[in-house]
């Protein structure tokens, strides 16, 4: 980004300052520390200067916002256009109650709703299945057939707002459940906006609400990718996750690696499916976390885009831009919120939420600071989201995009991020890609040794977390916590109970019957799963009828 | 001599945040104990049945999806009707300060919250298995 | 009988369980409950199921004990995996892969570390065998970690051992070839549904027809093990070295041998529990900075101890 000469000149003077500044005074009064670190281990010099920058080429590299490699950010305006979508993700109990709160939402003129599923619910089991107990309703909604949908979006015009599902294994059906909702409403599916979260990959790896084997899981998302491309072309079919890698321990750099290595797996099982890289590509979204270390995470999200941009463009031969711009959503770091002193939190958020501004985020979710013991109050998700607000509204950061571009340190941590996770794809590649990696174990093991030193480097104090390890206080215990009451299994036994005895059992009988031939072939599957919802079959039985096709998964762990 | 402790360490509940679970694995074999490790979604029948058949010192038990005050006391009421009563149950998790108490009734015998380093977990382990450790 | 032994040999798992802790803390109640029992043992056929790590034995343990539990058999599982020799802890997840068999009545699953034993068992093993053969189990399945020629103690315990490979481990078959020819009765290439399964099929083959001093040639046999493929063929397979350990009279042998190692390995560790007994760390470590000081040397040292512990010259 230098001329030459200007750099050789910078370079003597920085060895003069070195010796005659930096060296006095270092061996009078000694670093901090020995080595200085970022979260992933990249080493963090004494002075970055333009020598550390001198070898980027500013066009090639990091150019314009909306423009390719879209270092700078997906939009030609970036924030200076509209700021982020602040979209705070929430929900429990049952449809009705959730049903309620999203008519509020609408009054209040949101447009977009964000749907939690319960655990039952994310793993294929009905409300009355041995295994849902204890767990209906707890972490989200609970879902058991098409009935439980219709009451979900009662009353909400489903080609007017834009419905955000965090669901993964069982995507399918549920995307099937809502066109259907659409369908009674004379909503066509082409009219339907949305997004699914859909990426198996990383419930593998991370979070673990798999149910089927990877195999048969890539189908079904391919299945997803065709049939919307087809019926329909405003939904967003996947959100490709780093989020929940990142909590499971990942760092920074093992974040980007593992989220991009299942992007491609995922492109490449498309087109291996023989579709056109430009029909799917677009629609392919991102989901990031955004933890404390700031610089490093904003170095983060550019190298991200810039690795993206280049992965669709010279490994896939993307042609469309918009199959190249990364846009995703961002969350911070609910795993470095503590149970101490909560309301530190709020403070880390900030940084966690100025960490994905400053890095260009499409959409950003806020901890509440009670995340760390309970389901937020109501108190607490107001001052989340008011962090965002005074972020935007008054920090100043959102003027100009991408403002931390040029610094030398950041530009290099871009640079020495994008170098790493790209060795990271590499191995993965060698490997036989992420699939492959994730059934021999490598990335849970490479997640695993992270999680497990960067807890070790708390215990030893090596790094300090405030209210933790160092500058602890007596508490009281927190008081007021929400938490959900167990009547919601009762209920929801109850629906299941009524819907076998109002719906037709035979007709039932023959569209899971249908799908299970269907799934023993290689038909795309969204058109029987489809048929089943209608006939109010439940997600647990249209689940267990692809259970005993494809089995189930087998958990790889590597300790 | 001195045998080591069996710990069985079970994530019962559907939830698949199994970092601290696996952390603890860890940190616990490198105290010289040996460790059980089951994965994910482990009923109690199953949890309960694991203890009795590895002879197990310690069911140690994390949960994140809160449905504690549900399973963790049916494990104990399996356990008390399998007659085992020289095992001490702990468990770890996201669990509010304000049901510890009811968990503790139940036969749970520490609850440790988040940000608990392993050494205190190893410590109270030591000194509260209930079988001699000495033979 | 006292009342664990009566519900031991009634199959009580709880009992079972209390007893295999005896053994393999290498308690004098462990031995005490077989001497009153021995001679109701004798009736298990124990399986070795070894190999390289990762390759598939315990998925493959589960669903071999899966077939012979719809036969109407009992079984027993015994999994061992490594101490790690710096902390003595361990970690043992072979369990997991044998999760709903957990509740079956008819099956008992017991995981164990190797605590510093060689030879890839426990040393428990052998009486942890024998009390789940008291407790009436038709199959008792030993899993070990075994890569080379120093994990080979399986061969010692089991009537067949089961050695499991898998593709993609190319050379590695070459290294350990030494080690797992002399082992395996039956070769198992698992994985099959990965690439290069039908190379390792062909290159054991081969191996094995290099070596034809015996009158049992091993069978290689093809598995899936998490599909449930091969598995009846392997059964056969287990079945058929049965057949022919019976009719050769090679079972009796065998198991005549067995129980030589037995009595032996009793003695052998009584013998070094005595000597970690006697030796006295603190005169050990001020005798052993002599030798290193090189006021004596290590043989004298070595002599003396020898002397002190039983009274008589090495
Ligand atoms: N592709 C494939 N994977 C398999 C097969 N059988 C088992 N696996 C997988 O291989 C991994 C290891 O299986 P285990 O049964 O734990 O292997 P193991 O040999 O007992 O492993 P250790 O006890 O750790 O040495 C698991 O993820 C299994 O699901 C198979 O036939 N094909
Ligand atoms: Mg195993």
């Amino acid at each position: 980004m230098f001329y030459k000469q200007k750099l050789e000149e910078i370079k003597n003077k920085k060895e003069e300052w070195e010796v005659n500044q930096r060296q006095k005074v270092v061996s009078k009064f000694p670093e901090r520390k020995k080595e200085f670190k970022t979260s992933s281990g990249i080493e963090i010099k004494e002075i970055y200067t333009p020598e550390d920058v001198g070898d980027i080429d500013y066009l090639e590299k990091i150019g314009f916002p909306g423009e390719y490699p879209y270092t700078r950010g997906v939009q030609p305006t970036m924030y200076r256009g509209k700021f982020w979508t602040m979209r705070q993700y929430a929900g429990y109990g049952t449809a009705e109650e959730s049903n309620k709160r999203f008519k509020y939402l609408l009054s209040q003129g949101q447009t977009g709703l964000s749907v939690a599923f319960d655990l039952p619910t994310q793993i294929g089991y009905d409300s009355d299945h041995p295994m849902a107990e204890g767990e209906v309703g707890k972490v989200g909604v609970a879902v058991d057939s098409l009935y439980d949908m219709e009451i979900l979006f009662d009353g909400i015009p489903l080609d007017k707002v834009s419905t955000s599902m965090t669901i993964n294994a069982p995507a399918a059906i549920l995307l099937a459940m809502y066109i259907a909702v659409a369908e009674k409403q004379g909503v066509s599916p082409d009219k339907l906006n949305g997004t699914i979260q859909n990426d198996i990959l990383k419930e593998y790896v991370a979070r673990g609400t798999y149910i089927f084997p990877t195999g048969p899981s890539m189908r079904l998302i391919t299945n997803i990718f065709e049939y919307c491309s087809k019926y329909v072309p405003k939904w967003n079919t996947i959100s490709i996750s780093g989020y929940h890698i990142r909590e499971a321990g990942a760092t920074a750099v093992q974040e980007v690696a593992f989220t991009l290595a299942n992007g491609i797996a995922y492109v490449e099982a498309a087109i291996k499916a023989g579709l056109d890289v430009d029909e799917f590509a677009p629609r392919l979204s991102f989901f990031f976390n955004a933890h404390n270390d700031l610089f490093e995470e904003v170095a983060k999200f550019r190298a991200a885009r810039r690795m993206w941009a280049k992965i669709m463009k010279e490994r896939f031969n993307a042609k469309d831009p918009r199959s190249m711009m990364m846009r995703f959503h961002t969350q911070t770091a609910g795993s470095t919120l503590t149970a101490q002193q909560p309301d530190n939190n709020i403070v880390r958020v900030t940084i966690q939420a100025l960490a994905a501004v400053l890095g260009g985020t499409q959409s950003l979710h806020t901890n509440s600071r009670d995340e760390a013991l309970a389901l937020p109050t109501e108190d607490s998700v107001r001052i989340a989201l008011r962090t965002q607000q005074i972020i935007a509204y008054e920090s100043g950061v959102c003027e100009t995009p991408d403002p931390l571009a040029g610094s030398y340190y950041v530009e290099k941590l871009t640079d020495e991020i994008e170098k790493r996770a790209f060795e990271y794809i590499k191995k993965i590649d060698e490997l036989g890609g992420a699939v492959r990696a994730i059934d021999l174990g490598y990335i849970q093991k490479e997640i695993q040794e992270s999680a497990y030193r960067y807890q070790k480097e708390i215990e030893s104090e090596e790094r300090i977390i405030v209210g933790l390890n160092k500058f602890q206080i007596e508490e009281q215990p927190p008081k007021n916590l929400l938490k959900v009451d167990t009547a919601v299994e009762v209920l929801q036994k109850e629906k299941i109970a009524k819907i076998k005895e109002m719906r037709n059992n035979a007709s039932v009988k023959k569209a899971l019957e249908a799908l299970k031939k269907a799934a023993e072939g290689d038909d795309n599957l969204m058109p029987w799963i489809l048929d089943a919802v209608r006939e109010y079959a439940t997600l647990g039985k249209i689940t267990d009828v692809l259970r005993s096709v494809f089995g189930e998964y087998q958990q790889q762990i590597i300790l | 001599m001195e045998r080591p402790i069996r710990v069985l360490v079970a994530k019962p509940g559907l939830d698949g945040h199994d970092r601290g679970a696996k952390v603890i694995a860890r940190a616990l074999r490198e105290a010289g104990m040996e460790v059980i490790y089951t994965g994910l979604r482990q009923t109690p029948e199953q949890i309960v049945e694991a203890a009795i058949q590895e002879d197990v010192d310690v069911v140690a038990l994390s949960i994140l999806s809160g449905a504690h005050n549900t399973l963790f006391p049916k494990i104990t009421k399996l356990l008390k009707e399998r007659g085992v009563d020289d095992v001490l149950v702990i468990g770890g998790g996201v669990i509010p300060e304000e049901d510890i108490p009811f968990l503790k009734e139940h036969g749970i015998a520490e609850i440790f919250t988040p940000g608990t380093p392993t050494s205190a977990v190893i410590e109270y382990i030591k000194q509260h298995v209930k079988r001699a450790v000495e033979k | 009988m006292n009342n664990l032994e009566e519900l031991l040999v009634r199959g009580d798992k709880r009992a079972i369980a209390r007893a295999i802790t005896y053994a393999e803390n290498y308690e004098e109640k462990a031995k005490e409950i077989i001497k009153k029992l021995y001679k109701r043992s004798g009736s298990a056929y124990i399986i070795g199921i070894t190999g390289p790590p990762g390759v598939g034995k315990s998925t493959l343990t589960d669903k071999l004990v899966k077939n012979l539990i719809e036969k109407g058999n009992k079984i027993g599982v015994i999994a061992i995996d490594p101490t790690s020799p710096f902390t003595g802890g361990s970690i043992l997840g072979d369990r997991i892969r044998m999760q709903d068999l957990s509740l079956h009545p008819n099956v008992y699953i017991r995981s164990m570390g190797t605590r510093g034993h060689l030879g890839g068992l426990s040393k428990g093993t052998y009486m942890a065998t024998r009390i789940l053969d008291i407790a009436g189990m038709d199959y008792v399945f030993i899993e070990t970690v075994g890569v080379g020629q120093s994990e080979i103690d399986i061969v010692k315990i089991a009537d067949t051992v089961v050695m499991v490979l898998a593709p993609g481990l190319g050379d590695d078959v070459q290294a350990i070839k030494a080690g797992i020819m002399e082992i395996g009765e039956i070769f198992v290439v698992n994985k099959s549904d990965r690439e290069g399964s039908d190379k390792t099929v062909v290159e054991l083959n081969m191996m094995l027809d290099l070596d034809d001093t015996k009158d049992w040639r091993p069978p290689v046999v093809k598995t899936i093990a998490y599909e449930n493929k091969g598995i009846n063929e392997l059964i056969d397979k287990i079945f058929a070295h049965r057949e022919y350990l019976i009719a050769s009279g090679n079972l009796e042998k065998k198991r005549n041998q067995r129980l030589r190692m037995e009595i032996i390995e009793t003695v052998k560790n009584k013998l070094m529990n005595n000597v970690f007994e006697k030796i006295q760390q603190k005169d050990f470590d001020f005798k052993l900075q002599e030798v290193i000081d090189k006021k004596i040397d290590p043989y004298t040292f070595a002599d003396e101890l020898y002397r002190d512990i039983f009274n008589k010259n090495l």
